[in-house]
C-alpha cells in the first residue's frame, strides 16, 4: 500500500482523466450516439415491419371472415328470395287458378243461360210449327169433316162432349 | 474487407509473436551475463530479471521498446523521447532525452532534474538523490504532468477508439442502417453491452444516459489490456492512477445522477428499527465509496499479477538454461498469455458490468426491497 501511494503518479491521473472524459464525451457525440441511433432505428423498422406484417395477416384473416360472413348472408339472402319466389309462384298459380274457375264458371253459366234461352226459343218456335201445323191439321181435318152433315154433326157432338168434361 | 483481413493478421502476430520477442530482447542482456563469473551469474541474472519487471511495470518518460547493453558495455536504447512537463516554480516542458534514460542529470533554466525509480526529482548540480531511512528519496519532487509513455499510449489508444468507432458510425448511414467492416465485429459487442449490461442493471428508463460512458470503458479498457499483452512493453491498466481515474468517474457518474430513492437507502434505510438506521448510515455512506475503490484495485490487481506472473515464467526460461527447463516455462508462458488475453476482456466487462450495476442502484426507483 506504501509502496502504491508512493508510486501513484499525479501526471498520469491527470491525463488519464482529461483524456478519457474527452474520449467519452468525443465518442458519444461521434460514434456512440450514430451508432445506438441507428442500431435502435434499425430495430424499430425491424418491429415495425413484423408489426406491419402481423396487421396484415390479420387483415387477411379479418377480411376471409368478412367474405365468408358475406358469402353466408347472400345464401341466405338468395334462400330468402328462392322462397319468395316460391311463394308468390304458388300464389300466383292459385290466384290463376280461382280466376280461371271463376271465368269458367261464368261461362259455364253464361253458356247454359244461353242454352236454357235458345232451348225456349226453340220450344216456342216448335209450339208456334206445331200449333200451325195442329191447325193446319185441324183445318183439313175439320174441311174434311165439315164436307158432309153428318160428320159435322158427330164433331159437334163430340165437341161438346169434351167441353162437359173438361 | 482486404484491410480488415491484414489488421487481424497483424493482431494475430502481434500476439503470437509477444512471448518470443520478449525472449529476444533479452537475449543480449544473457549474452553479458555469460561473461560473467560463473558462480555469481545465476543470483545476477535473477536481480536483473526483478529489475526487468519491475522496470516494466513503471511508466516511463521516453517510448522505449527494448533496451541492451553490447558488448562494450554500452548501453542501447530504441525508444522515443517523449516531452516532459513540470509545474516547479512556473511550467517547464522540456524532451525527455535530456535524461539520457535517467543516466545523466537535466538542466532546465537553472533547475536541475533527475529520473530515480521512474520518478523526477529536483536535485543539485551533481544529481544527489538523498534517501532516508527506507530508501525512499527525500529529494523535492516538482508537480509533474509529464506526457510519458502511457500518456501516450492512452491518447493513441483514444486516438484509435475515435478512428474505429467514428467509421463504424458512418457506415451506418452510407449503408442503409447496417454495419460495414469492422462495425460487423464490432456491433454485436455494442449490443451485448447494451442489452446484457446495461439495460438489464439499470433498466429501460435510464439506461441511455450511462450507455456512452459504459461503452467507452468497456472498449477503452479491453483495448488497453490487450495492448499491455504485445511486445510494445505498455502497461496502462497496472497504473493505479489510470484506474483511479476510471473509478472516480464512475463514482462521479453514480453520486451525482443518484435519485432521491438512493440516497434514501443510504441515510435512512426504509424498513429497519431506528438504532439500526443511525448504524447503518456510516456502513452505507463508506459503501459508497468502497464499491468504486473495489472497481479500481481489481482492475489494477489482475493486470499487475497477470503482468508479473507471466513476465516472471519468461523469466523463467534465461534462469533454467536446460533443454527441457526453457521449453516448459515457455510453454507455460504461452499458456498464460492465452489465459492473459480471457483476463484481459473480462476485466474490462467486470469494470463495465459492476460499473452499470451501480449505476443501477443509483437510479433505482420502486421502495421496497
Amino acid at each position: 500500500m506504501d509502496k502504491l501511494i508512493e508510486q501513484f503518479s499525479l501526471g498520469l491521473f491527470f491525463w488519464q482523466l482529461i483524456l478519457f472524459v474527452g474520449l467519452v464525451l468525443l465518442l458519444k457525440k461521434f460514434a456512440w450516439g450514430p451508432i445506438l441511433n441507428s442500431v435502435s432505428e434499425r430495430e424499430e423498422g425491424i418491429k415495425s415491419a413484423l408489426d406491419e406484417a402481423e396487421n396484415a395477416r390479420k387483415e387477411m384473416q379479418n377480411l376471409n371472415a368478412d367474405n365468408a360472413r358475406i358469402l353466408k348472408e347472400a345464401r341466405a339472402e338468395r334462400d330468402i328470395l328462392l322462397k319468395e319466389a316460391r311463394e308468390m309462384k304458388d300464389a300466383i298459380i292459385t290466384e290463376a287458378k280461382d280466376e280461371a274457375q271463376v271465368q269458367a264458371n261464368k261461362v259455364v253459366e253464361q253458356a247454359q243461360a244461353t242454352i236454357q234461352s235458345e232451348k225456349q226459343a226453340a220450344i216456342a218456335d216448335l209450339k208456334n210449327q206445331v200449333a200451325e201445323l195442329s191447325i193446319n191439321i185441324a183445318e183439313k181435318v175439320v174441311r174434311g169433316e165439315l164436307s158432309d152433315k153428318n160428320k159435322q154433326t158427330k164433331l159437334v157432338e163430340d165437341l161438346l162432349k169434351e167441353v162437359t168434361i173438361s | 474487407m482486404h484491410r480488415i483481413t491484414l489488421v487481424k493478421i497483424l493482431t494475430l502476430l502481434f500476439l503470437t509473436v509477444t512471448i518470443s520477442v520478449k525472449a529476444q530482447h533479452d537475449t543480449p542482456e544473457k549474452e553479458t551475463v555469460h561473461v560473467e563469473s560463473s558462480d555469481s551469474e545465476k543470483g545476477s541474472l535473477r536481480t536483473e530479471i526483478k529489475e526487468y519487471i519491475n522496470h516494466h511495470l513503471l511508466d516511463s518518460y521516453d517510448f522505449s521498446l527494448f533496451s541492451y547493453t553490447n558488448d562494450t558495455g554500452e548501453h542501447i536504447y530504441w525508444s522515443a523521447p517523449l516531452p516532459v512537463i513540470l509545474f516547479d516554480g512556473g511550467l517547464k516542458v522540456f524532451s525527455s532525452s535530456k535524461f539520457h534514460h535517467g543516466e545523466t542529470v537535466a538542466n532546465v533554466s537553472g533547475n536541475y532534474y533527475k529520473v530515480f525509480h521512474n520518478k523526477i526529482y529536483k536535485t543539485n548540480a551533481e544529481g544527489t538523490i538523498n534517501l532516508d531511512d527506507h530508501h525512499h528519496p527525500t529529494n523535492a519532487k516538482p508537480l509533474d504532468f509529464s506526457i510519458t509513455k502511457n500518456v501516450t499510449v492512452i491518447f493513441l489508444v483514444g486516438l484509435l477508439m475515435f478512428f474505429m468507432f467514428s467509421r463504424m458510425a458512418k457506415s451506418y448511414k452510407k449503408n442503409g442502417l447496417m454495419p460495414k467492416g469492422m462495425g460487423r465485429l464490432l456491433e454485436p459487442i455494442v449490443l451485448y453491452i447494451r442489452d446484457d449490461i446495461a439495460i438489464p442493471n439499470i433498466g429501460k428508463k435510464h439506461y441511455k444516459k450511462y450507455m456512452s460512458y459504459l461503452l467507452t470503458v468497456f472498449f477503452f479498457v479491453w483495448i488497453i489490456n490487450l495492448l499491455g499483452l504485445t511486445p510494445l512493453g505498455v502497461n496502462v491498466t497496472n497504473n493505479i492512477a489510470v484506474t483511479l481515474a476510471l473509478a472516480l468517474i464512475t463514482y462521479i457518474l453514480t453520486t451525482f445522477t443518484a435519485n432521491k430513492n438512493y440516497w434514501k437507502h443510504i441515510f435512512w434505510m426504509p424498513g429497519v428499527p431506528v438504532p439500526m438506521k443511525f448504524i447503518l448510515a456510516p456502513i452505507e455512506l463508506l459503501g459508497t465509496i468502497i464499491k468504486p475503490f473495489s472497481l479500481m484495485i481489481r482492475l489494477y490487481a489482475n493486470i499487475t499479477a497477470g503482468h508479473i506472473v507471466l513476465m516472471s515464467i519468461i523469466g523463467l526460461m534465461f534462469i533454467f538454461k536446460s533443454w527441457i527447463g526453457s521449453p516448459l516455462s515457455f510453454g507455460l508462458a504461452f499458456a498464460l498469455a492465452l489465459l492473459e488475453l480471457l483476463v484481459a476482456a473480462l476485466q474490462a466487462y467486470i469494470f463495465t458490468m459492476l460499473s452499470a450495476l451501480y449505476f443501477g442502484m443509483a437510479v433505482e426507483e420502486h421502495d421496497d426491497h
